[in-house]
C-alpha cells in the first residue's frame, strides 16, 4: 500500500449547480413514458461519486486529507455522462486526478458494477478514462470494457467485497 | 525653649498609638500650622523627629514617618527649597523598602510628587522613586489603603514625569502589570484603569514597548469586563459607582489602538451575553472604541460587528414586541431600549466609516432601523434625525431641514414609498423596491400609538394606496400579493390593539371597497384575485369577516336570483367561484370562532326564500357544478347553525318542498307502492324538473347537516320522499336517509311533536313492512338468518324480477342507510349486510348460466353484484359528504372494528364454500373493501389468517383494469402488514406466497402506484430471515430487473434499491 497520498495536493473545482427536475404535474398521464435521462443518471450516481471519494482518499490511503467529492475533484462531471435511452447506450468518462492514479481501474470497476445493477439489461455500458488524463489510458479502457476481465474481477471475492462496500451507501 | 518642647509634645502625641485619633489629628494640625507659620522649619522638624524616624521600634517608626508624610501632604503649597525636597525625597525613596513603615513613605512620596509650586521634585528624584517603587513594592500584598496610595503615586508619577518614566520602558510596564494584576477594590481599580490609560499615553509610538505588552495588559483588563458587582448591596456604601468604574475601564480599553485585536472580539462575545448590563456595556464600549481606534482598524471587524449588532438589536426587539402589553412596558422595555439606543449610537458612527455599498448591507441596515424604529419612540426620533436627511439626499429628493421630530417626516415618507410603488415595474430587478415600499407603508400604518404619531390622514392615505393597488395593479403579481398581505397585517394589528378609530377607517376604506369590488361588474380584475383578496382580508379580524361574509352572501343571493330568473350564464360562473370560496375559505374560518350563526342562518333562509319565490326555472341552467357548490355551502352553513335555527330552516325547507310538483301530487303513504310500480315499469330514469331537482338536492343537504336534536316535520313524508328520490338514482337522498337514521332518536315515542315518528316506524317505512308483497327470497344459506326477507328496499335489492338499475339504486341506498346505522351501532345493520351478502350470492347463482340471458341483463346483474360488494366500501370508509363529525353524526367508538370482527368469519366461510368463480370474485371484492376500510391495527391481529385471503383477493382484482383503485388500497394494507412489527410472524410464515404474488404485480400495467408499492413491498421482504427468502432470490431479481426498465422513473428508482437489497442477501 502507498504510504503517502498519491496526489497530495489535488485541484479543487467548484461544485456545479445541480439541475432540478420539474416536478411532475398532478394530472400526469398514467401511461406517459419517462425516459431514462442524464438527470436521473446523475441522481442515481451522485452517491457513488461521493463514496468513491471516500474510497479514493480514505479507504486505501488511510488519510482523510481530502474530504472532497469526485465531483469537486472533477473526476466525474455531469457532461461526462452520455445517455441514449432509445439506443440503450451509456458512456461514462471519468478523469483521474493525476496521471498515475492507481485507483483508476477500481473507480472504473465500481462505476461499471453500479451501472450493471441499476440499468436494464438492454443497456450497453461504456466506461472510459478521459483522453490524455492517464498514463496507461488505453490499457485501463481495455480492462474496464473487457467483459471477460470484468467478470473475472467479479469472481474475485475480495474485489467484489470491496466494490460492494464502496457501493453500499449509494443505495441507501 | 518652649517651641521645641511643644513640638516634641505634639510629635509624641501623634506617634503614640495609644492616643485617640482625634488627639492625633489635632497634634498633626498643630505641627502643620507651626511649620506653615515658619515657627518651625521643615529641617528642624525632621531633626526633632530623628529618633522617631530611625528607631527600630516598627510601630513608632511607622507613626513617625507617617507624621512626616502627612505633614508634607498638608504643606503642599508651602515653598521648599530644592535641597530639602531632595533630601526628603531620598529619605522616602529609601523608606519604600521598609515594608513595616510603608504608609508614611508612600504618603510622603505622594505629597512631594504632587507638589505643583514652591519647589518640585526633580526628574532624577522622580526616577529614583519609580525605581524604588518597582523594586521594593509588592502592591498586591498591601492593604487596601496602601494600595490606593501606591496607585495614586504611580498615577501621579506617570502624569507629571512622563519623560522620565518613558525612559524606563519594559521594566515599568511590567511592574505596573504586576501591581494591578488581581486588584479587586473598586477605588483602587479606578486608579488602576486610569494608570493604564495614562501609561499608554506615555508611550505614544505604535511600535514601542506597549505593543509587546498589549496582550498582557489587556489580559489584566479584560478580566474586569463587564463590570459587575457580585455584592450589589455593598455598592451603595462605597463612593465608586459601577458606571464610573465602567467608564474608567472603557477609557482604558480605548486608550490604545493596539488593544483593538483583543478588545473587539471580547466585546462582540459579551454582546451575546444574557446579562443585559453586559450587553449595554459592550455596546457602549464598542461605540466608544470604534471612534477611538479609527476606521481602518475597525473595518477588519466590520462584518462581525454587523452580525452581532443585528442579533443584539433583534433579540432586544423581540421581547419588546411581545411585551407590548402596558403593564410590562415600563420595566423591561426601558432596559431593552437602552440596548437598542446604544446600538444605534454605534450604528450612526459606523455608518459613515464602514463602506456599505452592497445591497445586502443596506438591507441589514434597513432591518436594524426597522426594528429600532419599532423599539421605542425615542430611538425612532433619533434615527429619523440622523438618517432621514442622508436617505433623502441619497434619493435625490429635496429635504426640508429643521424638522425636529420624526413625526414631521412621516407624510413625506409615506409619499416616497407610494411613489416607489408607483414607479417600479414588475421586473425582477424591481422586486426589492416593491418589497421595501410595501413594507415601509405597512410599518407606517401599523405604527404603535394610535394617531399620536402617525396622523389619521397619513394612515388613511396609506390604506387608500394599498386598496388602489389591489383594484388597479392586479397585473403586477408581486406587488399585488404583498399589498394584500400588508393589508391583512395592518388589519390584524388594528384588530388586536383595540383602536376603534383606526378600525373604523379600516372598515370604511378597505373592507367596504373590497366587498364592493366583488359585487361590482368590473370584470377587469380576474375573479380569482378578487376572491383571494376578500378571503385574505377577512381573516384579519372578526369584525371585518362579518362585513365580508355578509357582503359575499348578498352577492351570492343577488347572483342566484339572476340565475333563477334570467338564466344568466355569466352569473353562474361567478356564483360557482363565490360559493367555492365561501365554503372552502370563509366557512372553515368562521367555524373556528363559532360566531356569526345569525348571519349564516339568514343566508340559508335567504336562499330558500329565493327558490320559493321563483316558480319557473329557465331551461338549461341547472348546471351540475352550480348545484353541487350550492349544496356544499348549504350543508356547511346549516351544520354551523344551532338547533333552534335548524328547526326553523327545516320547516322552511319543508314548506318549499311541499310546493314542489313532485311531492304535492303524491302525499300519502300508499302512493309509494304506486310509485315503485311506476318506476319499475319505466326502465330509464324519469328526470325531475330543474326547480324540483334544486329543491330536492337542497332539502337533502339540509337533512344531512342537521343536529340529532333538530325536529324534522312530517318525518314520514320526508322518508317517503327521500325513498323515491333515492330510487330515482340520487345518491344524496341515500346519504340523507343515512343521516336521518343515524340521528333519529331511539327513545322518543314519536308523539312529542306533530309529524314525528319513532325509530321503528322509520325503519318500517324504509324496509317496507307494510308494503309487503310478493316474493320472499329463501333465507337459508350458509347459516344466514334474520328478518331481512321483508320487502321494501330489501326486496328491491333481491328480487330477481326487478330491473337492474332499480336494484343498483336500492343497493346504494341501503349502503348509506347501513352506514348510518353502523355508525350509531344499531343492530339492524346486520340485516342489511346480510342483504348485501345475499345479493352477492343469489346473483352469482343465477349468473352461473349467463348464456341463457341476454347480454344487457347480464351486464346489469354484474354491476348490481359489484354494487352490493362495493356497499361494504360505503359502510366502512369515511365520507366527506355526510355522516361525519362536521355534520353532527352519531359515531359509536370502534364501530369499524366491531363490524370487521363480525363480518370476517362470515366472509371467510362464504369464500370457502363458494363454488362459482364469479361469486368468489365478488366475495373477494367485498372482502377487499372490508379490509381496506378497517384500521390496520385490527388487521394486524388477524394477519396470519388474512394474508392468504388478501393475496387471493389481489390476484383476482388484478385481472380487471377497473379494479385498480381497490387493488391499490388493498396492496397498501399488505404493505402495512409487511412493514409492521406485529405482522412479521405471519409474513414470515407466508413469505413464499407473498413474494410469488408480488412478483406478478411488478409489471402491473395499469397503475404506476401499484408497481411502485409492489417493489417497495419486495424491499421490505428482503429484511426477513435469510433462510426463508433465499430460495426466492433468483425469481425476485428477475422480476425486479424488468422493473428496472419501467417507463416510470419512481418505479425504476425503487427497483434499483430493491435489486441491491435482494442481491445482497
Amino acid at each position: 500500500m502507498v504510504s503517502g497520498l498519491i496526489n497530495a495536493n489535488p485541484v479543487i473545482y467548484e461544485k456545479k449547480q445541480r439541475r432540478v427536475r420539474r416536478a411532475p404535474s398532478v394530472g400526469d398521464d398514467e401511461h406517459a413514458v419517462e425516459p431514462i435521462d442524464q438527470i436521473e443518471f446523475e441522481a442515481r450516481f451522485v452517491r457513488v461519486f461521493i463514496f468513491l471519494t471516500f474510497l479514493n482518499h480514505v479507504r486505501d490511503i488511510k488519510d482523510p486529507e481530502h474530504p472532497y467529492s469526485l465531483e469537486e475533484l472533477k473526476v466525474i462531471t455531469e457532461d461526462a455522462i452520455e445517455v441514449d435511452d432509445n439506443n440503450s447506450y451509456v458512456r461514462v468518462t471519468f478523469t483521474p486526478t493525476v496521471e498515475h492514479c492507481s485507483m483508476a481501474t477500481v473507480i472504473g470497476l465500481c462505476l461499471r458494477v453500479k451501472l450493471m445493477r441499476s440499468l436494464p439489461q438492454r443497456y450497453k455500458v461504456d466506461i472510459r478514462v478521459a483522453p490524455g488524463t492517464h498514463a496507461t489510458e488505453s490499457a485501463v479502457n481495455k480492462q474496464l470494457n473487457d467483459k471477460e476481465r470484468v467478470a473475472a474481477a467479479l469472481e474475485n471475492p475480495n474485489l467484489v467485497d470491496m466494490v460492494d462496500e464502496c457501493l453500499a451507501p449509494s443505495y441507501a | 525653649m518652649t517651641e521645641p518642647s511643644q513640638l516634641t509634645q505634639h510629635i509624641e502625641s501623634f506617634v503614640d498609638s495609644s492616643r485617640s485619633s482625634t488627639q492625633q489629628a489635632a497634634s498633626l494640625d498643630t505641627i502643620v500650622s507651626l511649620v506653615k507659620n515658619d515657627v518651625v522649619t521643615i529641617s528642624s522638624l525632621v531633626r526633632e523627629m530623628e529618633m522617631y524616624l530611625t528607631t527600630t521600634d516598627n510601630i513608632i517608626r511607622a507613626r513617625g514617618i507617617l507624621l512626616l508624610g502627612e505633614a508634607l501632604k498638608c504643606l503642599s503649597s508651602k515653598p521648599l527649597d530644592a535641597a530639602t525636597i531632595h533630601s526628603l525625597m531620598s529619605f522616602f525613596k529609601e523608606r519604600l523598602a521598609d515594608w513595616r513603615a510603608l504608609r508614611g513613605a508612600l504618603v510622603g512620596c505622594l505629597a512631594l510628587v504632587r507638589r505643583k509650586s514652591g519647589g518640585m521634585v526633580s526628574s532624577s528624584d522622580a526616577k529614583g522613586v519609580v525605581e524604588s517603587f518597582l523594586q521594593n513594592l509588592q502592591v498586591q500584598s498591601l492593604g487596601q489603603h496602601d494600595r490606593k496610595i501606591c496607585f495614586e503615586l504611580m498615577e501621579c508619577l506617570l502624569k507629571c514625569y512622563p519623560c522620565v518614566i518613558a525612559s524606563m520602558g519594559d521594566d515599568l510596564i511590567y511592574g505596573i502589570c504586576e501591581a494591578i494584576d488581581g486588584e479587586k477594590d473598586p477605588q483602587c481599580l479606578m486608579l488602576a484603569f486610569h494608570i493604564i490609560e495614562v501609561l499608554v499615553q506615555v508611550f505614544p509610538e505604535p511600535c514601542g514597548p506597549i505593543e509587546s505588552f498589549a496582550s498582557d495588559l489587556f489580559g489584566i483588563l479584560s478580566s474586569y469586563f463587564p463590570i459587575h458587582f457580585t455584592h450589589p448591596k455593598a455598592e451603595e456604601d462605597i463612593e465608586v459607582k459601577r458606571d464610573d468604574l465602567s467608564k474608567a475601564l472603557m477609557l482604558a480599553f480605548s486608550s490604545s489602538p493596539l488593544f483593538e485585536p483583543y478588545v473587539i472580539p471580547l466585546l462582540l462575545e459579551k454582546l451575546s451575553s444574557s446579562l443585559s448590563s453586559a450587553k449595554v456595556d459592550s455596546l457602549k464600549y464598542l461605540s466608544y472604541c470604534t471612534s477611538k481606534y479609527g476606521a481602518e482598524r475597525i473595518a477588519k471587524h466590520a462584518g462581525a460587528i454587523w452580525c452581532s449588532l443585528k442579533d443584539a438589536i433583534f433579540t432586544s426587539g423581540q421581547p419588546l414586541v411581545l411585551s407590548f402589553t402596558p403593564e410590562s412596558l415600563g420595566g423591561l422595555s426601558c432596559q431593552e431600549n437602552e440596548i437598542a439606543a446604544e446600538a444605534l449610537t454605534l450604528l450612526e458612527k459606523s455608518y459613515n466609516e464602514i463602506p456599505s455599498q452592497s445591497t445586502q448591507k443596506m438591507y441589514s441596515v434597513g432591518r436594524i432601523l426597522y426594528v429600532s424604529v419599532k423599539a421605542s419612540v425615542a430611538s425612532c426620533s433619533r434615527i429619523f434625525q440622523n438618517f432621514f436627511p442622508c436617505l433623502m439626499e441619497s434619493m435625490g429628493l429635496p429635504m426640508r431641514h429643521g424638522a425636529a421630530c420624526f413625526r414631521d417626516f412621516l407624510p413625506s415618507l409615506s409619499k416616497i414609498f407610494s411613489s416607489i410603488l408607483a414607479t417600479s415595474t414588475d421586473k425582477p430587478s424591481h422586486d426589492a423596491d416593491v418589497y421595501l415600499g410595501v413594507k415601509g407603508l405597512q410599518i407606517l400604518a401599523t405604527f404603535p400609538g394610535g394617531y399620536l404619531l402617525v396622523s389619521k390622514s397619513t394612515c388613511e392615505s396609506i390604506l387608500m394606496t394599498f386598496v388602489s393597488i389591489i383594484t388597479v395593479d392586479f397585473n403586477r403579481t408581486l406587488l399585488w400579493k404583498l399589498s394584500v398581505k400588508a393589508l391583512v397585517q395592518i388589519g390584524l394589528l388594528i384588530n388586536g390593539s383595540n383602536q376603534s378609530e383606526k378600525s373604523m377607517s379600516y372598515i370604511d376604506i378597505v373592507v367596504q371597497k373590497i366587498v364592493s369590488m366583488i359585487s361590482s361588474d368590473n370584470h377587469d380584475i380576474p375573479f380569482q384575485l378578487k376572491l383571494e383578496a376578500i378571503s385574505d382580508i377577512g381573516t384579519s379580524g372578526l369584525k371585518y369577516m362579518l362585513k365580508i361574509v355578509t357582503g359575499v352572501q348578498e352577492v351570492i343571493c343577488a347572483n342566484l336570483a339572476e340565475v333563477y330568473v334570467r338564466g344568466n350564464v355569466k352569473s353562474t360562473k361567478v356564483i360557482i367561484h363565490l360559493l367555492e370560496c365561501y365554503s372552502n375559505v370563509l366557512l372553515p374560518w368562521i367555524q373556528k370562532y363559532e360566531v356569526f350563526e345569525d348571519v349564516l342562518f339568514q343566508f340559508v333562509v335567504g336562499i330558500w326564500n329565493q327558490i320559493e319565490n321563483c316558480m319557473a326555472f329557465p331551461v338549461g341552467i341547472c348546471e351540475k357544478e352550480l348545484l353541487d357548490a350550492t349544496m356544499k355551502v348549504m350543508k356547511l352553513a346549516v351544520a354551523c347553525c344551532s338547533v333552534e335555527s335548524q328547526n326553523i330552516i327545516v320547516d322552511k325547507a319543508y314548506t318549499v318542498l311541499s310546493s314542489s310538483t313532485f311531492l304535492s301530487m303524491k302525499d300519502s303513504l300508499s302512493s309509494l307502492q304506486a310509485q315503485l310500480e311506476e318506476l319499475e315499469d319505466t326502465q330509464e330514469m324519469v328526470k325531475f324538473s330543474s326547480r324540483d331537482e334544486w329543491i330536492h338536492s337542497l332539502f337533502t343537504s339540509v337533512i344531512i347537516a342537521l343536529h340529532p336534536q333538530t325536529r324534522i316535520p312530517n318525518i314520514r313524508t320526508v322518508l317517503h320522499f327521500l325513498m323515491i328520490v333515492l330510487l330515482k338514482g340520487y345518491v344524496m337522498a341515500a346519504q340523507a336517509l343515512g343521516s336521518l337514521v343515524n340521528k333519529l332518536d331511539l327513545k322518543t315515542s314519536g308523539t312529542e311533536y306533530s309529524g314525528g315518528c319513532t325509530f321503528e316506524e322509520a325503519m318500517d317505512i324504509i324496509f317496507g313492512k307494510k308494503l309487503s308483497s310478493s316474493d320472499h327470497v329463501p333465507a337459508e344459506r350458509s347459516g344466514i338468518t334474520g328478518d331481512w326477507s321483508e320487502t321494501g328496499l330489501t326486496n328491491l335489492c333481491l328480487s330477481a324480477t326487478n330491473s337492474g338499475l332499480l336494484k343498483i339504486h336500492s343497493f346504494v341506498g341501503l349502503a348509506w342507510i347501513g352506514k348510518g346505522l353502523l355508525m350509531r351501532g344499531h343492530e339492524k345493520v346486520k340485516d342489511i349486510t346480510m342483504v348485501f351478502l345475499e345479493g352477492l350470492l343469489s346473483n352469482g347463482r343465477m349468473g352461473a348460466s349467463p348464456l341463457e340471458e341476454n347480454n344487457c341483463n347480464w351486464d346489469m346483474r354484474l354491476s348490481a353484484m359489484k354494487c352490493s360488494a362495493d356497499a361494504f366500501q360505503v359502510l366502512l370508509s369515511d365520507s366527506e359528504l355526510c355522516l361525519n363529525r362536521k355534520f353532527h353524526a352519531i359515531i359509536r367508538p370502534l364501530y369499524k372494528q366491531r363490524f370487521f370482527s363480525t363480518m370476517m368469519p362470515i366472509l371467510q366461510s362464504l369464500i370457502i364454500q363458494s363454488d362459482s368463480l364469479l361469486t368468489r370474485s365478488m366475495l373477494y371484492r367485498a372482502f377487499a373493501n372490508v379490509v381496506t376500510g378497517t384500521p390496520l391495527i385490527v388487521i394486524l391481529n388477524d394477519a396470519r389468517k388474512l394474508i392468504p385471503m388478501v393475496l387471493d383477493s389481489l390476484k383476482l382484482l388484478s385481472k380487471d383494469v377497473l379494479d385498480k383503485d381497490i387493488m391499490y388500497s388493498l396492496l397498501l394494507v399488505l404493505s402495512g402488514i409487511l412493514t409492521d412489527k406485529n405482522g412479521q410472524e405471519a409474513v414470515i410464515e407466508n413469505a413464499h406466497i407473498i413474494i410469488n404474488c408480488l412478483i406478478g404485480f411488478a409489471t402491473y400495467p395499469h397503475m404506476m402506484l401499484v408497481r411502485e408499492t409492489t417493489v417497495q413491498c419486495l424491499v421490505a421482504m428482503s429484511q426477513l430471515p435469510h433462510a426463508r427468502i433465499y430460495p426466492m432470490r433468483i425469481q425476485v431479481l428477475q422480476a425486479v430487473s424488468k422493473a428496472l426498465d419501467d417507463p416510470k422513473r419512481a418505479v425504476r428508482q425503487e427497483a434499483v434499491r430493491c435489486r441491491q437489497a435482494w442481491s445482497e442477501i
